[in-house]
């Protein structure tokens, strides 16, 4: 078995996350077989949970399958579809299958996904269950009743280091570290002059930052992103690079992009690693590590 | 308080009225009549559209307000063409359709459908303000209700899909969370926009809920 994501926070390594999104339905192959091709290169998997609010094969399901695999599963929670009993027996079930890492997200709007009509819970948002989490790990629930058998968990969160305007975001951010949260997964950047000036202000926190690299496909793909993500700004110098790509060499500019990104923030000790998310295109996250240079997790 | 309602399609309010030939239709003078939805123009508009599907009006009322007392009175004036009627189709919000099913035996038949507690900005639009949640924070929140005028209700901030101080879900839409934020920054008192704000409680007052206030 490899190191756990937390040894992997704390070795000084720079680490590598990517996400695997599950299937709609119950055929879970093409899952699985993202599953085989990055449990070795990564020092964690998240499984996205419903993403975008579309109902899916749960991120529980996916944690699953990487431990059957070996790998290090990083469970993305929402709190969007469950209340707290929900959530915390969510919880005390993926800490009895060696699921460790959590990622503690308020979750998408409903009427954003494919279920227009269901209802969003929210009972809980992300700093809650950061603190719910670590409630839990004193072997109490939040009802205050004695637990048979405590969690303990390596919880994440998510900043948006690009949103505007930035401070209620950087409050939230503060409060995610306060609630308990050991790692911070960024929402895509690309700027990384900008970046570089977020870092210099989340250094002073003691908490691991993973940037996050979205893979560009196409321009038309950046552009979509900057009118429509909030909180995702692709430069135009990019756009143009993606542009000026042969026919039907836009993804591997996409991958270029990427690889030099990861390489620069590695260079430069920029942040503590990065988390590739290439939604839809798993299988070309090696080749986005082979275009940064890194072989393996993160070595 | 105002009452926000909007009226149920005609196709649903037939469904409803299945096997129930004669109707009497009751308004109210009072928030229904503010969001025309039930007032005396739609009442007698009601009127028309029933007998329109074939059915018998046997009678219609604009009851001042008829979430109150006074209620049981006005439905003992019209006693007559009450009783010559199947049902009672109330253009009223739901605390009228049960206050009148209270005071009569016969089926209430609500023909709008009450959407939430309301101010109006302009006429004819309307906002949220408050849930009724039992637990009320606008002294940490500026004054900004973040369980309503949020659309997921948090406590803690905003979540990630705020941009440009808009709603994931309406680029039109006012982010809550970065109004509270501004704010409160006017008032330097962003601490408050610090401090952990605790899950809910959902149950201050159990459903279905009642209270004596004095």
């Amino acid at each position: 078995m490899a190191q756990s994501l937390k040894e992997a926070l704390n070795s000084g390594k720079f680490v590598i996350t990517s996400e695997i999104g599950p299937p709609k339905g119950t055929n879970i192959e093409g899952m699985r077989h993202h599953i085989e091709l990055l449990v070795d290169k990564v020092d964690g998997l998240n499984v996205t949970d419903h993403q975008s609010s579309v109902m899916r094969f749960p991120s529980i399901g996916g944690c699953i399958e990487i431990k059957e695999h070996g790998g290090e599963p990083i469970l993305q929670m929402t709190c969007r579809d469950r209340n707290q009993m929900a959530l915390q027996a969510d919880l005390l079930f993926s800490y009895t299958r060696g699921i460790r890492n959590v990622l503690c997200l308020t979750g998408d709007s409903i009427v954003v996904g494919d279920h227009k009509e269901a209802k969003g819970v929210f009972e809980l948002d992300s700093v809650q269950l950061l603190k719910a989490i670590r409630h839990m790990e004193s072997g109490k629930d939040l009802g205050g009743n004695d637990l048979d058998g405590a969690v303990e968990f390596c919880a994440g969160a998510i900043v948006t280091p690009e949103a505007n305007p930035i401070e209620p975001q950087l409050i939230k951010f503060e409060k995610k570290i306060e609630a308990g949260a050991e790692f911070i997964q960024t929402q895509a950047i690309y700027d990384l002059d900008n970046f570089a000036k977020f870092m210099d202000y989340a250094r002073k926190f003691q908490v691991k930052i993973l940037a996050g690299i979205v893979l560009l496909v196409s321009a038309r793909m950046a552009k979509y992103m900057n009118a429509n993500v909030p909180g995702i700004f692709v430069p135009q110098n990019l756009i143009e690079e993606l542009e000026a790509a042969p026919k039907g060499e836009a993804l591997n500019t996409g991958i270029a992009i990427a690889g030099r990104m990861i390489a620069a923030l590695k260079k430069d000790a920029i942040c503590d690693g990065v988390h590739i998310m290439a939604i839809g295109k798993e299988e070309v996250v090696p080749d986005i590590l082979a275009a940064a240079g890194i072989n393996g997790s993160g070595a | 308080m105002k009452s926000i309602t909007k009226q149920k399609p005609l196709e649903e309010i037939e469904q409803q009225l299945e096997g129930l030939e004669r109707a009497y239709i009751i308004g109210c003078g009072t928030c229904t009549t503010m969001t025309k939805t039930g007032g005396r123009e739609e009442v007698l508009a009601m009127k028309e559209s029933l007998q329109g599907l074939g059915k018998i009006v046997t009678g219609w009322t604009v009851i001042p307000t008829a979430c109150d007392d006074m209620t049981e009175a006005h439905l003992k004036e019209n006693e007559g063409s009450i009783h010559n009627s199947d049902c009672l189709l109330v253009m009223s919000c739901a605390l009228g359709v049960q206050k009148t099913g209270s005071y009569n035996s016969k089926p209430v038949i609500p023909a709008v459908d009450t959407l939430f507690i309301g101010i109006e900005d302009e006429p004819g639009h309307f906002h949220e303000v408050c849930d009724q949640c039992g637990h009320c924070v606008l002294g940490y929140t500026a004054g900004i209700c973040p369980i309503t005028a949020c659309n997921k209700g948090l406590l803690n901030g905003p979540c990630g899909g705020t941009n440009n101080g808009k709603c994931e879900i309406d680029k039109e839409k006012d982010c809550a969370w970065t109004l509270i934020y501004k704010r409160l920054k006017e008032q330097n008192r962003l601490d408050l926009m610090r401090k952990y704000q605790p899950p809910r409680n959902s149950q201050v007052v159990p459903r279905p809920r009642l209270t004596r206030v004095s």
